[in-house]
Parts: structure tokens; sequence; C-alpha cells
């Protein structure tokens, strides 16, 4: 888990165009949204293409977005659970 | 009504002049993206959203920012600073990007903040929400550099009371190619700090002319 969280907070840098922020200043506890990092909800269409794109996992509602897209933890948890079913 | 130029920005040649004076320079540009992100550091804008614009954007949004850096817009009343922007490859650049990323079926990633930099006029919208101005707005796409159509419309705004005063330019960029320039109209002088090194110009197509090719 502790791997997946650093190779996703890469990600998430790189992604968004997070220049200014390094894998050490992201708490992966902490929420992605409104504070935390601040990201919008264009930000939040580039978490869905970056799930789909490295790792193959299709949001179908976009209802459990909210959940999945908390913290950088619960994105990884929710791609752990994905890969386990799969 | 007589209107002036009372403060410039250029970007050209690899080099940033504000009212007469060249505050960056890079002989040799590598790529655009370095080139911006010296300068942006440079002038300490600490403004994280920047680095999510595209290319276009940041050179439209840099070259306002020394624009009004020692401007105070708060001395026109709410609503009444137009900007018209123009320029001839329009967001191209970065119509390039998104169609790259589409024209593979089997990886189709469009990505959405690619997606959004799709219209020439967010330019105008990034320094709108950055300065809270509200006024009219265009974005004119032309083959050359037109400083009769800018002066035109320009004219229009003030003379009709539509705007106080306007920011108003060329902000043109493809791939690593760019040129810039921008400047603030207003109908007088009245208001607007003094600068050292530039004094305020008619508002005319010659000093249109002047200020993209003499620098």
């Amino acid at each position: 888990m502790d791997e997946l969280i650093e190779k996703l907070k890469k990600e998430v840098i790189t992604q968004l165009n997070l220049e200014d922020i390094s894998v050490d200043d992201i708490n992966p506890d902490a929420p992605l949204f409104g504070e935390g990092l601040g990201l919008d909800s264009i930000d939040a269409l580039e978490l869905i293409v970056l799930l789909e794109k490295n790792y193959g996992i299709k949001i179908e509602d976009p209802k459990d977005g909210k959940k999945i897209f908390y913290s950088i933890r619960t994105m990884a948890e929710f791609i752990t659970e994905h890969q386990k079913k799969a | 009504m007589d209107k002036l130029i009372t403060a410039y920005t250029y970007f050209g040649e690899g080099k940033v002049v504000v009212n007469k004076r060249l505050i960056f320079y890079q002989e040799k540009i590598s790529t655009f993206a370095d080139f911006i992100r010296s300068l942006y550091k440079q002038e300490q804008v600490a403004y994280p959203k920047f680095y999510k614009m595209d290319s276009l954007s940041k050179l439209g949004f840099i070259s306002a920012e020394l624009l009004l850096k020692n401007e105070n817009i708060g001395r026109f009343k709410p609503g009444s600073l137009a900007i018209v922007l123009a320029n001839s490859s329009s967001s191209l650049d970065t119509d390039l990007v998104h169609q790259e990323s589409i024209r593979n079926r089997s990886a189709y990633f469009p990505s959405p903040s690619v997606f959004v930099y799709t219209l020439a006029n967010i330019v105008i919208g990034e320094i709108c929400i950055k300065h809270g101005i509200k006024g009219e707005n265009a974005f004119l796409i032309s083959e050359k550099f037109n400083p009769g159509q800018l002066h035109e419309y320009v004219s229009d705004l003030l003379d009709n009371n539509q705007a106080e005063a306007c920011i108003c330019g060329w902000v043109e960029l493809l791939g690593n190619t760019f040129k810039a320039v921008m400047v603030m109209v207003e109908k007088d002088n009245s208001g607007s700090p003094s600068k050292p090194e530039f004094t305020p110009l008619p508002f005319t197509e010659t000093a249109f002319n002047y200020l993209i090719k003499e620098n």
C-alpha cells in the first residue's frame, strides 16, 4: 500500500501539473479537494482519466468519486480493492 | 477625445520589456515552457494555477501581471476596465495537443484540463479571475497583427463610455514561437502612476506599431 501511495502522489503531481508541490508535501490522509491541495472540478476529471489510463479502472457512477478521491489513501485503497477483484 | 497608452509590456526575441525597461532576457530560448517558467519565478508571481494554464494563457497572464504590477486598477469603476486581445493562431497550440490525445482510438484519453484551453478567449478569463476584472472583453483573430482593428474596437468602447480603460494587445503563440504586446489604454492620464522611463503615448495605430517593432 505504501508503495502505491508514493506512486500515486507522483502521478497526481504530474497529471495535475502541481509543479510547486513535492511528494513529501502531500499528506496521504489529507483531503484532496477544498483544503489540502486545493484541487478544482477540472482536476477531479483529470483524476478520473488518471485511474482509467494508468490502472484501467473506469468509474461508472460519478457519485462514487467523492469517496474515492477524498485523499491519496482512499484512491490507493480503491485501486487495491479493484485489482483484487479483477 | 485623446486616449493614451499609459503602460505596456512587450515579449519577443527573448526579451521582456515593461514600460521601456528590459526586465528579462534569454539569448537562446530552448522552449517557451522554460522561458516563461524562469520569468514566473523571477517575478515571484506565486499563483499555483499558473502551472495548469496552457502556453497561450501563460503568455497573456504573465504579460498582464507585469502590466498591472504597479497599477491600481481599483481606481476604475467596477466593470469599466475592458480587455481586448488578438492573435493569429487562436488556440491552435493547445488544439494540436488535444487532437493528439484523441487521434488514437485505442489510447483515447483526452485531457479535460487541456480541452478547457481550446478557446483563445480563455486567456482573458484567466486575467479577469486573477484581477477581478468584469468589464467588456473580446478576443479577435486576424491573419496578421492589425493595429487598425484593435484601435477602432478599443476607441469605440472608450468613446461610447462602455469602458474607462482597456487592456489591449496582441498575444500570439504557436509552439516555441511567440510575440506579445499588451497596453493599458486610458481616456486620460490622471490616475496612472508615473513611470520613470516611459512617457504615455497617444493611442494610435502608429504607437501600436512602434511598440511591437521597436522594442
